[in-house]
């Protein structure tokens, strides 16, 4: 095993103590990619030679005496989140050929670090999607089970992560696309507290919902990353302006006596006994580190996912009217400016995307709006204050992070809302704009990982981790790999 | 029947902020195309928009001066429609929390002072301008785009064109005052949308409105709503029904025409900007942008009429520009007789910047030289004709009053001895008139002193002239 199975941790360490050096480690990590990459397909573009461009300017910077958290680890970015002059395509053909002016503000956070970027990961077109399978380029494959998906929509980071194509990784999150693929690909995934981390230059499905958030090995990994990406930004306006944190701070402190709550709605009938039972010995491993389960009640769940689905489609039907053709990526010419509009979207937007399009058109329409959007507010106000009730009587919320394993490919692409539904347990933190991880708690039978979810009180990233870590570290989950 | 028209109009003013409502990028007018943009303001992909703090204080200002509430919590939310020129695909705008309603502006109309009052003003982005050639293609100029704009909308007040154009020209004083607006309706910084309807005089209920786009320049907000009350008169006369609908008004051949129904109508699909946070405006941001206001043009006529004793319409006059205001405010410190400059700014200055063009910042003439003229005239050095001409002169060269009458030699005569003699020099010449004059034809008294005149360069103090005429004609 190279230096690209290692966590960012450790090569921290070993980088500061002089061990290893940046470009040794991206060479393990593009001999992965050499090796696996073709079965995995984690990425849609590779920046090799920026890659080994960056590796020397970290070794520059570490000669210099400088480091800091990420400099000289390689790291892999969602296609979503805009890197300067390196194409950024949302894995839609409509912006096959975009190549943002401009950095998004958490690499420019990194690079600040001087990170090394490996390229950009594969996704569900636009982020919308549980499965990857979305991609306007290609399937990403789950590196536990080829056959299975990875997850989505930030597929390819997770896969990525869980391949040891790179060390860690950014993914983004509206409705669980962090967590999910993270469950799935038995990976760490933190979605932060909506405004802990800016959104410029994130290319927008759902204004009110997305955060931009680690994909790690480990619980540490994903605390060291969030030292680099969070922090209040002038360029986002709901950007939330707090002083400077530590996420690593808390890691390795005792757990005992935080009281968890277990909310019954989340543990239903017909859900995948693998899951309930690997997450049932999670919340028991817990309790054995000192934490006290209370069982709670999240009553307005039931309504999560069709909220989610008004609020995140209207949203993404304005976000994403500036693909026109007028400006950048794709133009089909047409026989005047409506023909060259339609023929445009209509090649460029796969399915999924212009079903939600559809939807979210529909929902703010005149005459609509009132039962559809206004009303999705108000019950996602609902559901927030489920939430702020729980928390006043526990510190977290444990569920289960996906109601079942990953799936095969293929296998839900016919039905979307069976689709939607894998996203059950992560859409309400979004909703109410919580943080959320998922670490991984076991297998199943057929030996693919699975992930309970975390979810702590606002701006709680802190708490979340402490927790996180101290199961992570009792328990034997994050050392396995798995073999392609 | 007797009809009646009923207006509102939407007013769309492009605020003075250095830079953008939602990005840095300059807000200047004139500049080669797409030389004022950046990602934000171009709506790439993954942008965020952080609004200009300037533009919502200009807002509250015009708030705070048209007698509006101010929102202490407002929003921003999206309009959305497929257009070139408008880079999101929506246009970042308030809908349901604007940040001031419920205002008023006063006009005077015959004599009399109407209340107009001012449904709400918000906040939005302007959109780019479109460029079509005969090539076959169209462009895009992004310079306009994300240009802060507040759309001032005020309530069917409006009985008759006269008074709409009166209110566009209270308005256009008032965000002059204001320094929040340049006020230019040819470059497009101040935009007029007006909604027009007739109905029988007297009824309670409206018609069916129309509205009217691109009324362009100050002469058009009559002629368009003169032209389409008339149309929609005619319509109803012949029994016809009025549509509602979109009408554009043609400049060139002064007519409105069917831009598109109501069925045509776009749906925009507002929902609240999910990218900003709500506006939230305290009491003490309203105090303090309230010491910062300006006296405003009533409050400024008022003052004349008080201070200055002035009659209404020269304060109403002087106080239609600021600038013009402080001119002749500067220059009645000076020579302290203020229905004196008063006239000379409304009867000579304001006709020479008239026939150029030409606005009082624009003027030679500083207020100090105008008192200094006056001077002139009430110590008799001149008399009140050469100064016109000195005036004139002051107007084109920018040269003292002093130096002009030295120069030119424009010196009144008031030495009773020369102007004796130039009398006398008339009455030889002129032994008819004086004869008839004798003889009581008393009238004639005028040919005398011009003749004086004219014989003097016009130089002579008149009044001298006229006593001595007098004096001279019964002494012989």
């Amino acid at each position: 095993m190279g230096l690209n199975s290692l966590t960012l941790i450790k090569l921290r360490q070993l980088i500061d103590r002089g061990e290893v050096r940046p470009h040794e480690i991206l060479i393990d990590v593009f001999k992965r990619i050499q090796e696996v990459e073709e079965k995995v397909r984690a990425y849609i573009s590779l920046a090799t030679d920026k890659a080994y461009e960056m590796a020397k300017d970290s070794e520059e910077y570490i000669f210099s005496g400088k480091r800091s958290f990420v400099t000289g680890i390689p790291i892999a970015i969602k296609d979503n989140i805009c890197t300067k002059n390196i194409f950024t395509t949302c894995a839609s053909k409509i912006l096959y050929n975009f190549r943002p002016p401009y950095e998004s503000t958490v690499t420019s956070r990194l690079l600040k670090d001087r990170y090394i970027l490996v390229g950009k990961t594969n996704m569900d077109e636009f982020a919308m999607g549980s499965s990857t399978e979305n991609s306007g380029f290609h399937i990403t494959k789950n590196p536990w089970n080829l056959e299975c998906v990875p997850g989505g929509s930030s597929g390819g980071s997770a896969a990525a992560v869980a391949a040891d194509e790179c060390i860690a990784a950014l993914g983004s999150d509206t409705g669980g696309s962090i967590r999910q693929p993270a469950s799935f690909c038995g990976v760490v995934g933190l979605k932060p507290t909506y405004g802990m981390v800016s959104r410029f230059g994130l290319v927008a499905f759902a204004s009110s919902l997305d955060q931009i958030g680690p994909i790690t090995k480990c619980v540490a990994d994903s605390a060291i990353l969030m030292n680099v990406i969070a922090g209040h930004d002038p360029m986002d306006s709901t950007s939330v302006p707090l002083d400077k944190i530590d996420f690593t701070e808390s890691l390795g402190r005792d757990v005992k006596g935080f009281r968890i709550g277990i909310p019954k709605e989340y543990f239903i009938e017909g859900m995948d006994k693998d899951v309930e039972e690997r997450v049932r010995e999670a919340i028991v491993q817990l309790e054995s580190l000192g934490c006290i389960p209370v069982e709670i009640s999240l009553p307005h769940t039931e309504y999560a996912v069709a909220t989610y689905y008004i609020v995140a489609t209207s949203e993404a039907s304005s976000n994403l009217a500036r693909y026109d053709g007028v400006k950048y990526g794709l133009r089909v010419e047409g026989k005047d400016l409506l023909d060259m509009y339609m023929k445009t979207r209509s090649r460029g937007f796969g399915a999924e995307v212009k079903r939600r399009i559809m939807l979210g058109t529909y929902s703010l329409s005149a005459g609509y709006y009132d039962a559809y959007y206004k009303k999705a507010l108000q019950v996602r106000n609902l559901i927030r204050k489920d939430f702020e009730s729980a928390f006043k009587e526990v510190d977290f919320i444990v569920t289960p992070t996906s109601p079942s394993p990953a799936f095969k490919i293929g296998e839900k692409v016919e039905d979307p809302l069976q689709m939607y539904l894998s996203d059950i347990f992560t859409i309400s933190v979004n909703l109410a704009g919580l943080p959320a991880i998922s670490i991984p708690c076991g297998f199943s039978l057929k030996g693919l990982p699975i992930g309970f979810q975390i979810i702590g009180k606002p701006f709680d990233e802190k708490g979340i981790l402490q927790l996180a870590y101290a199961y992570e570290q009792s328990t034997p989950w994050h050392k396995m790999k798995p073999m392609i | 029947m007797e009809y009646e028209a009923v207006i509102g109009l939407e007013v769309h003013a492009q605020l003075l902020t250095e830079s953008k409502i939602f990005c840095g990028c300059s807000t200047q007018f004139g500049n080669e195309p797409n030389t004022q943009v950046c990602p934000v303001c171009l709506g790439m992909p993954g942008v965020l928009p952080v609004l200009n703090q300037k533009a919502v204080e200009y807002t509250i200002k015009t708030g705070l001066a048209m007698n509006c509430r101010i929102a202490p919590y407002s929003r921003f939310a999206r309009k959305n429609y497929f257009y070139p020129d408008l880079p999101k695909g929506y246009q970042i705008s308030q809908y349901e929390l604007p940040l001031c309603e419920d205002g008023y502006l006063e006009i005077v109309i015959d004599g009399e002072k109407r209340k107009i009052r001012i449904k709400r003003i918000h906040l939005e982005e302007d959109a780019g301008k479109n460029i079509h050639d005969t090539s076959g293609y169209s462009f895009v100029d992004f310079n306009r785009t994300g240009v802060p704009l507040m759309e001032i909308v005020s309530e069917p007040d409006i009985k008759s064109p006269k008074e709409a154009a009166l209110y566009m020209k209270k308005l256009r004083t008032i965000l002059r005052y204001l320094g929040v607006c340049d006020g230019n309706m040819e470059q497009g910084s101040l935009r007029c949308d007006a909604n027009v309807s007739v109905k029988p005089v007297g009824s309670e209920e409206f018609g069916v409105k129309t509205e009217i786009k691109n009324i362009n320049s100050f002469r058009f907000v009559e002629r368009a709503l003169e032209y389409e009350i008339k149309r929609q008169i005619r319509v109803l006369s012949e029994g016809g029904k009025i549509i509602q609908e979109t009408r554009l008004w043609d400049s060139q051949a002064g007519i409105t025409q069917s831009m598109r129904s109501k069925e045509e109508a776009h749906d925009y699909r507002y929902f609240p900007e999910p990218d900003l946070v709500p506006v939230v405006v305290s009491e003490e941001w309203i105090n303090e942008i309230k010491k910062t206001m300006p006296e405003l043009p009533d409050q400024k006529i008022e003052r004349f009429i008080k201070d200055y004793a002035l009659p209404e319409y020269d304060a109403d006059i002087l106080t239609a520009e600021k600038e013009l205001a402080e001119w002749f405010e500067e220059a009645v410190k000076e020579s302290r007789k203020p229905k004196e400059v008063s006239n000379w700014i409304m009867v000579e200055l304001l006709r020479l910047l008239n026939e150029e063009g030409k606005e009082i910042r624009d003027c030679n003439v500083k207020p100090s030289q105008l008192a200094e003229l006056i001077e002139l005239v009430s110590k008799g050095t001149i008399n009140r004709n050469t100064a016109k001409d000195v005036f004139e002169e002051m107007y084109k060269t920018g040269k003292n009053a002093s130096e002009i009458v030295k120069e030119k030699g424009l010196v009144q005569i008031s030495d009773e001895n020369v102007i004796i003699e130039a009398i006398r020099e008339v009455i030889a010449k002129n032994t008819k008139e004086v004869e008839r004059y004798r003889a009581g034809e008393e009238k004639l008294i005028g040919f005398f002193v011009g003749q004086v005149m004219k014989l003097t360069k016009g130089k002579a103090n008149p009044k001298i002239v006229n006593e001595l005429v007098v004096k001279l004609l019964k002494e012989e």
